[in-house]
Order: structure tokens, then C-alpha cells, then sequence
């Protein structure tokens, strides 16, 4: 098993951020993968504690509400034995006109180790990082990258297939808006998984063939031999955008329900991100069939997963500098 | 096993090329064709039919019919259109969704496929609506409503303004590789025009229509078609230009298709002097220019389908100064003779003429109908091509008889129909050659 060859101490990184897939070589991200197996036991134990990032400071900034991500980059910072602060955006000085550099600032004169960001533009992560001297982890920019989703992601399906290497991975929905979807892509096509990309051409940018992965507009066809199935949120807006006719005929033609999901191979597991539309792009006989459905456990692997990013960020960050 | 044996035919089958004497055979009980050559292997028993050397063909697909059913039964039922169909050798008919309500529902969509069936022998398919009510804002179900059966989208004759509502429509419809039919007309352009926009125009003080109309819109949609892969058939194009534009874009790749109705081939801007409104047509009739270079297009592959554009208007929207009398006319009936014209000319060759009105249109709806083949539907007419008539629009079978061909001297006269091996129509004059068991 993979966990056999689990470090026993913190990944080093060779960036300072974690902004997207792109900032990890292949053995960053499998070393990540590993590291977060040795954390994932801990979850079940009665004292789920460790000290490691004892006296470092971690600020959770969202500026979009996000219910799931922010509680679990704040266990994980808790567990590691971080200081978390929240800083929720409505009631922070941002409502009140100041710009994402000035918040920047305010943050940086506050001196924290790791900063958790969750904002509506593509690209906002990377604009405050330039900004500050602590390590960044972007925890979604628009549409860009969410790439701790990717690493839980990939982190799942290892735990459950014994590989990722060679598996067949069906990504479904709303390609064209999900910053999930680009971060899985990068990520699992690093990591030689085979990556298929399914919606309506509406909801899947025509340029995506030359991500390295396949394209397909017929969900029964693409979910053919599929190892594992990434269903995607349909945000509601899309359709009032006009990017599709209306729910029923997506859940019809790109909904996952049983009779879809049987195309894909016997043992297919089916992921989500969260949270779900139920009836529009996933039915619940899916989703709740512990039998094929990892929903849940990506929640809770995905405390482990974060806990291996953020000492690992931390811990890489301290080697070359002057503690104070 | 009920057979039908037509023999000493000419027969012209556009997906072989073939044009020579021979024979057909095929079993009218399945609706197939049995056997087509020189000499076709019948089963004993058949009912022979002595073609007297006329032209044997596959039945006409007509992309563009519009018909009251439902909402205004009083231009056009399912019947009376099947009927003027049957008699102008059209086997299969895509009707426009601009009825009403509009068909952009599938439960529209089933009713025009039972309802037709019960009503006609005539194969009746609609086209669904490409945005919601026709309004251009918001798409339609387009994959449900493709496997409910309808055979296009189109948004009729209310072209889409807005280019997002556009690009998506299309985009979405790549998935399904749902055919889009677009007419390409600049709303803001077109409004208020009674005819070709030129001299003519100025000197019978009406509101003209610029070919700039057709084109401004033309240009758009073949860079969306370009964009977005989507197949997108250029519904009706009436300009010099367009043939250009399209041929440019076709160069290209982009898969873009167009059609012309028959009375652009056959009619010009001159035909609306006197102010005869049953030549009042949208697109208007435009240049002499303009119909020699359609027909040009025709030939050379650039346009790909004739069209009748069947729009049959009762009197009342007829019978009223011109730039108030309603666009559109019944053509049913007028779509073989019409096209016909410019064969007759000498300026198109009877394969490429009849492919436009079998096998292309026929294709890009994915149909097995039009062409003379084994296995294939036994849709087919018998036509005396060159057989002199003056046409009295009086005498359409269609539920409104304007036609702007009324008083023209045309040839062309379809004999027998037959829709899936039944007989759908059989002129009077037929009974010329022996017929009888072989």
C-alpha cells in the first residue's frame, strides 16, 4: 500500500504558494498524496491533535461564502496545531470599499504563516500573493484553480483504486465555469490518469482538446470504460444565461442516474465536489449509494489532504529563512 | 407480397449519377425498393406500369413548408398540404414551426408527427423551433425535442437578432449534430421592405429590402458556424453575394449549407410590376444579376437545396395595397415545374437540379428517402419532363392558391407519386401507357 512509503516528515516544496496545479513537480504532488495518508488515521483517533504547526498563524479569507472548504482548511489548520483566524468577507473592510491590495496589506502588517483565499476572479489568489510574504493557498479564483479540491480528488481515488496511473477519469458538467474541473485536469493528467471531459459544448471550452484530455458531448459514450466519474455543481445561472435549455433536459442527457452510470465500468466510483444539485446533474440513488458514491468521503479526506499542504507550505518556507 | 413494376422508364437517380432507360421495381406492402437498372428483377404477380419513356426519380424533399396546422387551418391543413404535396412530387415535407402555438415543445413535436400520419400519405416532419416561442432569447430543448423527431431548428422566418442567443443555440446543437436553419435577414434592416431594394423599387415608390439585409446577417452566421462547428443550413439566400460569401466560407471548411427557393430561380424583381402582390415574397424577388447567379450557385454546388418556401396566404392577406399585403406563397405544387425552368434553360443539368430537391436535402436531415436504391424507401415519382403547361393558380390543390407563377408557361408534370410503395397521387393524364399484371 501506498501508505508503506508515507514520509515521516513534511514534504518540501519548492514554492512558496500553492496557487494552482502548476506550482507542483509530479513528485511534489505524490509525495503530498503520501504524506496525506500518514495524516488520514488521525481523523478516526479519539485525539486528532498534532503540534507541528504550533505558533503559526493561519487566515482563512473568503470572499465568496463557502461552508465546506473554510471548515476544512480550519480543521486541518486546527489539527496541525495552527492559530486559524476567519476572516468573512461581508463583515470585513472589503464591504466597506477597500481593494483586494489594500486587505493585502492589512493582512501582510499582520504577519501570518499561511493564507487561505477563496475569491470570485480568476487570478485573485495569484494578485495577493505578489502582495505578501507569507504562503498563499488559492481555495478557488473564479474560474481558475482550486487545486487542494484536485489534490483531495486525487487523493480519494488513490485510497479507493490502488492507483491512479492508467485509471480512466470521466469529468462531468459544467467544464467551462469550474475551477475543479481545470485543477483535476492538470493534477490527474500529471499523475497519468486517462481524463475524459463531458457536458454540452455550451459547458466545455472548445480549446479544451488541447488540454491533454478527451472530449465528449454524448455522456453514455463518454462514460464508457470510465474507472471513476467526477460529477460537477451546475450553477443554476447557466441556464438563465441561456448556456442550456432547461434542467430536465440536462439531467436527461448529462444527469448521472443509474441507468448512465451502469455504461461505465462495474466497479466505477462517482465523485462530487459538492454541493449537489440533486435531480439536476446527479440523482440521489447515485449519490447516496455507499456502494458507488466517495461524496463523503472526500469530506473527510479532505481535512488530511490540507493538513499535508499547509505543513508542508509552512514547513518548506521556514528552511531557508531566520525564525525571529 | 404486392409489387409494383414500372418498366421503359428513364431513370435518374442523383445518388448514382445514373440517368438511362430502365426499370424499377419495389414492393409497395414494406414500402422498399426492390430492385432499379436497366432491367429490374420483379416478383411474379407484379403490377406492371408502362412509364412511357418518362423519368422515373426519387420523391422531392422540400425543406421549407409552412403550414396553418395548427393555429390558422384556414391557409393550410396537414391534408390540403399533403395533398398539393402529393400532386407536386413531394414525398417528405419538413414543416416550419412558426404555427401556433410555435413547436418548441416536444409534445407539439409528437402531435405533428400523429396528427400528419393520420392525415396524409405525404411525410410530414417538423422542424422545431431553434429559441423558445420564436422570441431569438432563450434556446429550446434542443436534444429532447431531436429525439421526439423533430428534423431541424429554425427559428422560421423571425431570424435571431441577438448573436450570444446565436452562438449558444448553435454551440449546444453541435452535440446533438442537430441541423440549424437560419434565415439570414438583418432585423433592423429588413422591417418595412416590400421588395428587392433597387431602381425599381424607387420608381414604384415602395420600401425596398437591401441584398446588405441578407448579407450583414449571412456574414455573422458563417463565422458562428465557423466558431462553433455547428451544421447550419442558410435558409433561403437570394443575393449575387451570398453565393459568394458562402462559397468563400465553404472553402473554408465551416459547415455551412444554403438553400434557394424556386422562385428565385425562376422569377426576378420585374415580376412584382403592376404591383402583383402574390409575388410578394420574403426574401423579395430581387435582380436579374442576382437570379442568374443563384442559379450559377445551384450548379456548381455552392447552394445546395431547392426549396418551395410553401407559404400560402388566403386572398384577404392577398388582396391589399402591395406594402400591406402579406409575403408568401403556395409552391407545393410549383416547386418541380419551377425548378425545372432553369433545365429547360439549358442553364443547369437535370442531375445537379434533382439532387438539390432529392438527395442533398435529403442527407442533411440524415433521411434514407432520396435515392433510387435497393432497401431504400420506395418514395419516387414519375414526371413527364417535358410536358407544356400554363399554370392556373386557380387550380392548386393547396387550401390558398396564390402563386406567382400564375399565367407562367412552364414543363414539367408530375404523373405518379408513390410514398413508401402507396400511391399518393396519380395524375389524370397518366393512363396513357398499358398497365396491367405481369
Amino acid at each position: 500500500m501506498t501508505s508503506a512509503a508515507a514520509p515521516d516528515s513534511a514534504v518540501r516544496l519548492s514554492r512558496r504558494d500553492l496557487l494552482a496545479i502548476d506550482d507542483l513537480t509530479r513528485a511534489e504532488a505524490i509525495a503530498l498524496l503520501d504524506r496525506a495518508e500518514r495524516f488520514a488515521p488521525l481523523l478516526s483517533a479519539s485525539v486528532k491533535k498534532l503540534d507541528t504547526l504550533r505558533g503559526r498563524t493561519l487566515i482563512n479569507l473568503f470572499f465568496e461564502t463557502s461552508t465546506r472548504t473554510q471548515s476544512s482548511f480550519e480543521l486541518a489548520g486546527k489539527r496541525m496545531g495552527a492559530d486559524v483566524v476567519n476572516m468573512a468577507v461581508r463583515t470585513s473592510a472589503m464591504a466597506k470599499g477597500e481593494t483586494l491590495i489594500d486587505t493585502a496589506a492589512t493582512l501582510n502588517a499582520m504577519s501570518p504563516d499561511l493564507l487561505v483565499v477563496r475569491h470570485a476572479s480568476s487570478g485573485a489568489a495569484a494578485l495577493l500573493a505578489r502582495k505578501v510574504s507569507c504562503s498563499v493557498i488559492n481555495a478557488g479564483d473564479g474560474q481558475h484553480e482550486h487545486p487542494t479540491q484536485a489534490l483531495l480528488d486525487a487523493f480519494t481515488i488513490r485510497r479507493e483504486k490502488g492507483r491512479i496511473e492508467g485509471l480512466t477519469i470521466a469529468i462531468c458538467g459544467d467544464i467551462a465555469h469550474s475551477r475543479v474541473a481545470r485543477s483535476n485536469v492538470r493534477l490527474l493528467t500529471l499523475l497519468g490518469a486517462r481524463v475524459r471531459l463531458i457536458g454540452p459544448p455550451t459547458l466545455v471550452p472548445a480549446s479544451a482538446a488541447r488540454w491533454g484530455v478527451e472530449i465528449s458531448h454524448d455522456m453514455r459514450r463518454g462514460l464508457e470504460a470510465c474507472d471513476v466519474i467526477m460529477m460537477l455543481r451546475l450553477q443554476l445561472e447557466r441556464m438563465q444565461g441561456g448556456l442550456i435549455p432547461s434542467q430536465r433536459e440536462f439531467f436527461w442527457f448529462y444527469g448521472l442516474d443509474e441507468d448512465k452510470l451502469r455504461l461505465a465500468k462495474p466497479d466505477a466510483l462517482v465523485m462530487h465536489p459538492g454541493p449537489m444539485n440533486r435531480g439536476v446533474e446527479i440523482d440521489s440513488r447515485v449519490a447516496d449509494d455507499p456502494r458507488v458514491s466517495l461524496i463523503e468521503k472526500q469530506v473527510r479526506n479532505g481535512v488530511a489532504m490540507r493538513m499535508a499542504v499547509l505543513e508542508a507550505l509552512a514547513c518548506s518556507r521556514t528552511t531557508g529563512e531566520t525564525e525571529p | 407480397m404486392s409489387a409494383v413494376h414500372i418498366v421503359n422508364a428513364r431513370i435518374v437517380d442523383p445518388a448514382t449519377a445514373f440517368d438511362g432507360p430502365g426499370e424499377i421495381a419495389f414492393d409497395a406492402g414494406a414500402g422498399v425498393i426492390l430492385s432499379v437498372g436497366s432491367k429490374a428483377k420483379a416478383p411474379r404477380g407484379a403490377i406492371v406500369i408502362d412509364a412511357g419513356e418518362h423519368m422515373v426519380c426519387p420523391g422531392l424533399v422540400d425543406l421549407r413548408v409552412v403550414i396553418g396546422e395548427p393555429g390558422a387551418e384556414s391557409r393550410e391543413t396537414f391534408k390540403s398540404a399533403g395533398r398539393a404535396a402529393a400532386a407536386g412530387g413531394v414525398t417528405t415535407l419538413v414543416q416550419m414551426p412558426n404555427t401556433d402555438p410555435v413547436i418548441d415543445d416536444v409534445s407539439l413535436v409528437d402531435f405533428v408527427l400523429r396528427r400528419a400520419e393520420a392525415r396524409t400519405e405525404v411525410r410530414i416532419l417538423p422542424a422545431a423551433a431553434l429559441t423558445r416561442g420564436l422570441k431569438g432569447e432563450a434556446m429550446t430543448e434542443i436534444g429532447l425535442l431531436a429525439e421526439a423527431g423533430a428534423a431541424m431548428f429554425t427559428n422560421a422566418d423571425a431570424p435571431i437578432a441577438d448573436s450570444r442567443v446565436m452562438r449558444r443555440a448553435m454551440s449546444y446543437a453541435t452535440a446533438f449534430d442537430a441541423l440549424v436553419a437560419h434565415r439570414p435577414e438583418d432585423p433592423t434592416l429588413a422591417p418595412g421592405g416590400a421588395m428587392h431594394e433597387g431602381e425599381l423599387a424607387a420608381r414604384m415608390g415602395l420600401p425596398g429590402v437591401p441584398c446588405a439585409a441578407e448579407t450583414i446577417m449571412l456574414g455573422r452566421d458563417l463565422a458562428l458556424a465557423e466558431l462553433t462547428g455547428a451544421r447550419l443550413l442558410v435558409d433561403m439566400i437570394s443575393c449575387a453575394e451570398s453565393v459568394s460569401m458562402l462559397a468563400r466560407a465553404k472553402s473554408k471548411g465551416v459547415k455551412a449549407y444554403a438553400s434557394v427557393s424556386v422562385h428565385h430561380l425562376g422569377l426576378n424583381e420585374m415580376d412584382v410590376a403592376g404591383y402583383r402582390t402574390f409575388a410578394k415574397l420574403s426574401p423579395p424577388l430581387r435582380s436579374e444579376a442576382d437570379r442568374l447567379a443563384l442559379i450559377a450557385g445551384l450548379a456548381e454546388g455552392v447552394i445546395d437545396v431547392i426549396v418551395s418556401g410553401h407559404d400560402p396566404r388566403p386572398a384577404e392577406d392577398k388582396r391589399l395595397p402591395f406594402d400591406e399585403a402579406a409575403p408568401g406563397a403556395a409552391a407545393l405544387e410549383t416547386l418541380l415545374p419551377g425548378a425545372l425552368m432553369a433545365y429547360h434553360a439549358e442553364m443547369i443539368g437535370l442531375l445537379p437540379l434533382l439532387s438539390a430537391m432529392t438527395l442533398k436535402p435529403a442527407e442533411l436531415l440524415g433521411l434514407p428517402q432520396g435515392r433510387l436504391a435497393p432497401g431504400a424507401p420506395a418514395d419516387l415519382i414519375l414526371v413527364d419532363l417535358g410536358a407544356p403547361f400554363r399554370l392556373d393558380a386557380d387550380k392548386l390543390l393547396s387550401k390558398s392558391r396564390n402563386s406567382p407563377f400564375d399565367g407562367k408557361l412552364m414543363q414539367g408534370r408530375v404523373l405518379r407519386t408513390y410514398v413508401g410503395g402507396a400511391e399518393a397521387y396519380v395524375a389524370s393524364s397518366a393512363h396513357t401507357g398499358r398497365e396491367g399484371l405481369g
